[in-house]
């Protein structure tokens, strides 16, 4: 797995680094300020429909690329690592109301986490695509376990469950504003540590890894330890991600939604948009969630009736796979690293 | 113990078929080094043409050509457009280009074919035969046997001919096959033609067995097991992966469902797979890359 | 005399069949440069990956600083002081020069996940000593000006400085360098050979160097060990093995 952004994307190695990573701080504060007005101007399609899940799946994404955009561990469990997220929360907010939601969040990603270091254990022997089959029976497990018993859904009687009230220190979130600024909170929490992560010592064991794992073990990196580390962090962000999905999303907790088929639209978000680099994984959300909402409307207004809708379906299916394998051809280390190139003429012209 | 011997020689013959769909991601894996995800809408594309045919009235044999003419022809395409492009791209990006191309395949397939279950019907008899106290469906009977000849023609195919060698030979060095004498591209493209031959028999098989509808394209996700349980290289693995797989599962599920209250068919193989890889990290008769530092 | 920092007994290692390491038996002494010569295929390589538990030897066994083994982890060999470099590259390729280097350092650290996570507790000054002490390594193989340059972008002879800066910052007591001057000019040999001394001398590291330039061996090592077929054929002083006529016959007389 060698599709790495990371030379064009996280280091320019020019000698104005400092002028430029305070130029990238300001922009970042700036855009993270204009997501957050963004309610006082979108109405609730956009948060509900757009950009709830298109944060949501960002977050997923950054999850999956630290393991493997990162560590070099491909793994197709993400969906699985979602539900424990999303069961995990529910099960904590039914039988410990009186958590904030913050910890809960947190202590259902830290259970996903351990799954995922469970799930994460073959990697220590298996490499590569037998490594991505094996992380296929965490998924179908999971998948399995949530739906056969009953005691993760509190025996509801319907295959979902309605979500409980979202709220943090006695403010209601359950709006679609409220939900959406509390997903944008965790996803621009999530980004700090994420970055702060791959910059230090981990994160260079974890590359190190994914790079040369027989050299990093000759030089004394403990590889295992690190592969681990690398599936929990993943798993909890993921997990995280999860307990966002079904309640700030979905509004419903349903092993459904976390099936093979949302592993598979988080690889391709990380794939598209970058491996290993972290502003991939916006562009690679934002063009998995937004291209069938896009050829969705675009099909409407085209065809409008003409053709019947499940022709229409599959007539986007269809549209929606060449154009992923379009963008895999055109753009081997993802749309970050297009977009990076763009920033860097931006940036030298900014200066000038 | 007969009810036992049953659902062995049972899960034995559906693993047969799985077999048959293994072999053709072990042919491209060896040839191309891409796991093809799409072999699964190949499976289900030459299912539905065929059997939409076969409904205008075409004669068997006729449709049966016709449809294998499309199946080569999308092979090869698919390897001309998507394959060539993505030479020396990471396995995992190549993995999901095939996955892509699945939704292209499935979602043109049902615009042209469209979307409800089909009967196929291959003039096989279904009635069980009864051997001592063990009662054996004919039809599996059947299509284990086709399928066993096809895989049986295949292993020779590739152990004795130009092709087949060349094939070992590119497994190790891509170059090494220009030296006896075929162009890796030919190869390829013949590899990938064959691989589309094997579509159109698992999809009739499937097809017969159980509709030819949608859900044909989820053999693949049974085909994978086998291929970690015997080896993405090689086509013995693949057989008896398939054998392993289609015993274990069929019994897995009728004891261990009962006792675990559920059906375990989803993901019981998977588990299995996962077991044998820890001793044998790259299958039983798949060769482990060598890494020389 | 102080005891030799490595002994290698009897260590056998063959490949289905074929025996790369057949019975072979030498020390190295602390503080040397000890060449290990032998013709393509003679085992060299696979000796140093069975000296730092790459490989498994078959039978014999390996001393390092008094300690016996017969396997090793690849990470214990490191924390006991065992560097390497490797024949082929193997740099963590997609990473700056720097952050090779600082791969080196791993070992050595003390900080946790959450540490880093959060940047908390010794994370700030454990980075600080980490950058200084690989700037240092960077500074003293000449690679300040390619520092900041991803690995795989530079040239093959810098990359193979790169490999020994990475394995020196560790300060090992025993470095194995594979071929480390393969495929250079003879300028960048020098070079080469004048880091190896340098650092011989300055960190007194015992270094174990496989290289087949024979010039740059008679002026660089204090002992020679050669290698046939996984045979030892010749163990001496530059001078001894020159003169040897088993050694001459094996290799000296073979055009490489
Ligand atoms: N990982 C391996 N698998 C199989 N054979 C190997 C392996 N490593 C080395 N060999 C074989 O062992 C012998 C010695 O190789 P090596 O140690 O690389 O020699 P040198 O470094 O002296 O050129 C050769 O015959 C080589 O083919
Ligand atoms: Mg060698």
């Amino acid at each position: 797995m060698t599709a790495i952004g990371t030379d064009t994307i996280e280091g320019f190695g020019s000698t104005d680094e400092t002028a430029r990573s305070w130029l990238r701080i300001a922009l970042a504060v700036a855009l993270l300020a204009g997501l957050a007005a963004v309610p006082l101007v979108a109405n609730d399609y956009w948060l509900n429909a757009v950009l709830i899940p298109f944060l949501i799946m960002s977050l997923t994404a950054l999850g999956l690329n630290l393991l493997m955009g990162y560590a070099g561990q491909a793994s197709l469990g993400s969906g699985g690592f979602m539900a424990v997220g999303a069961y995990a929360t529910y099960n904590i907010l039914l039988r410990l109301p009186e958590l904030p939601l913050p910890v809960n969040l947190l202590l259902g990603g830290v259970i996903s986490g351990l799954v995922g270091v469970i799930a994460g254990l073959p990697s220590l022997r298996i490499k590569g695509f037998y490594l991505v089959a094996s992380t296929l029976a965490a998924q179908f497990v999971l998948e399995w376990l949530f739906n056969q018993y009953g005691w993760f859904s509190n025996y509801s009687t319907s295959s979902s469950i309605s979500a409980p009230r979202l709220a943090i220190l006695g403010h209601d979130l359950s709006s679609p504003t409220g939900r959406y600024l509390l997903t944008l909170a965790t996803v621009a929490i999530v980004t700090v540590v994420a970055i702060r992560l791959v910059r230090s010592q981990t994160g260079r064991t974890w590359m190190a890894i994914r790079d040369m794992d027989t050299a990093a073990s000759v030089i004394g990196i403990p590889v295992a330890a690190g592969k681990l580390k690398a599936f929990f962090v993943s798993s909890l962000v993921i997990g995280i991600a999860g307990a966002l999905w079904a309640f700030a999303y979905l509004g419903t907790v349903d092993a459904r939604s976390f099936n093979l088929d949302r592993s598979f639209q988080v690889m391709f978000a990380i794939i598209i948009g970058g491996m290993g680099s972290i502003s991939g994984n916006y562009v690679g959300a934002a063009f998995m969630i937004l291209l069938p909402i896009l050829l969705d409307h675009v099909g409407g207004a085209v065809f409008g009736g003409a053709i019947d809708p499940g022709q229409l379906e599959n007539l986007q299916k269809a549209l929606f796979g060449a154009l992923i394998v379009w963008f895999l051809i055109k753009e081997p280390r993802g749309l970050a690293a297009l977009l990076s190139r763009a920033w860097t003429q931006l940036a030298s012209r900014f200066e000038r | 113990m007969s009810f036992f011997v049953e659902t062995f020689i049972g899960g034995l013959l559906a693993g047969v078929m799985y077999s048959l769909v293994a072999i053709g991601f072990v042919l491209i894996y060896k040839a191309s080094g891409v796991f093809n995800f799409a072999q699964g809408s190949m499976v289900l594309c030459a299912g539905l043409t065929f059997v939409t045919m076969r409904d205008r009235g075409i004669d068997f044999w006729l449709a049966g050509l016709i449809t294998l003419t499309i199946m080569v022809a999308i092979a090869i395409a698919v390897e001309r457009v998507v394959l060539r492009p993505l030479v020396n791209r990471p396995q995992i990006t190549l993995f999901m280009a095939t996955l892509g191309l699945s939704f292209v395949i499935e979602g043109i397939a049902q615009i042209a074919m469209g979307a409800s279950v089909h009967e196929l019907d291959l003039g096989i008899v279904d009635t069980p035969i009864t051997v001592g106290e063990v009662q054996v469906s004919q039809f599996d009977l059947v299509a284990a046997a086709t399928a066993g000849v096809l895989v049986i023609a295949l292993s020779i195919f590739f152990n004795w001919t130009r092709v087949g060698i060349a094939l070992r030979a590119i497994a190790d060095d891509p170059l090494a096959a220009r030296s006896i004498g075929i162009r890796l591209q030919t190869l390829w493209q013949i590899v990938w033609g064959v691989a589309g031959f094997v579509s159109l028999v698992a999809g009739l098989l499937w097809g017969a067995r159980q509709g030819v509808q949608f859900a044909l394209t989820l053999v693949v996700l049974k085909a994978l097991p086998v291929l970690i349980i015997g080896g993405f290289t090689s086509i013995t693995g693949a057989i008896v992966g398939g054998l392993i797989v289609g015993a274990s599962d069929s019994l897995a599920e009728i004891y261990l469902g009962s006792l675990l209250g559920g059906s375990v068919s989803t993901w019981f193989s998977y588990v299995l797979a996962v077991g044998f890889l820890l001793v044998r990290p790259t299958g039983l008769f798949g060769d482990a890359p060598i890494e020389r530092i | 005399m102080a005891e030799p920092i490595l002994q290698l007994r009897d260590v056998s290692l063959s490949f289905k069949g074929i025996k790369a390491l057949n019975a072979l038996s030498f020390d190295v002494e602390r503080g040397e440069i000890c060449a290990l010569i032998g013709p393509n295929g003679a085992g060299k390589s696979s000796l140093l990956n069975i000296i730092n538990g790459v490989y498994r030897a078959d039978s014999g066994s390996v001393s390092f600083d008094g300690e016996r083994f017969v396997r090793i982890r690849p990470a214990r060999a490191a924390h006991l002081g065992i560097g390497r470099t490797f024949q082929h590259n193997a740099l963590f390729r997609h990473l700056s020069v720097l952050d090779n280097v600082l791969a080196g350092l791993i070992r050595h650290s003390r900080t946790t996940l959450i540490e880093h996570a959060f940047g908390l507790g010794r994370d700030r000054s454990e980075t600080r000593a980490f950058g200084r002490r690989a700037d240092e390594i960077i500074g003293f193989l000449d690679l300040a000006r390619h520092r900041d340059r991803v690995v795989s972008t530079l040239p093959y002879g810098v990359q193979k400085r790169v490999d020994l800066a990475r394995a020196l910052v560790g300060r090992p007591s025993l470095l194995l360098l594979d071929e480390p001057m393969a495929g250079m000019n003879q300028d960048e040999k020098r070079e080469m050979s004048s880091f190896v001394l340098e650092a011989n001398r300055s960190f007194r590291t015992t270094v174990v160097l496989i290289e087949h330039d024979m010039s740059v061996v008679m002026g660089l090592s204090h002992h020679v060990v050669v290698l046939d077929y996984g045979r030892k054929v010749g163990d001496g002083t530059p001078e001894e093995v020159r003169r040897n006529p088993d050694v001459i016959a094996a290799y000296l007389g073979t055009v490489h």
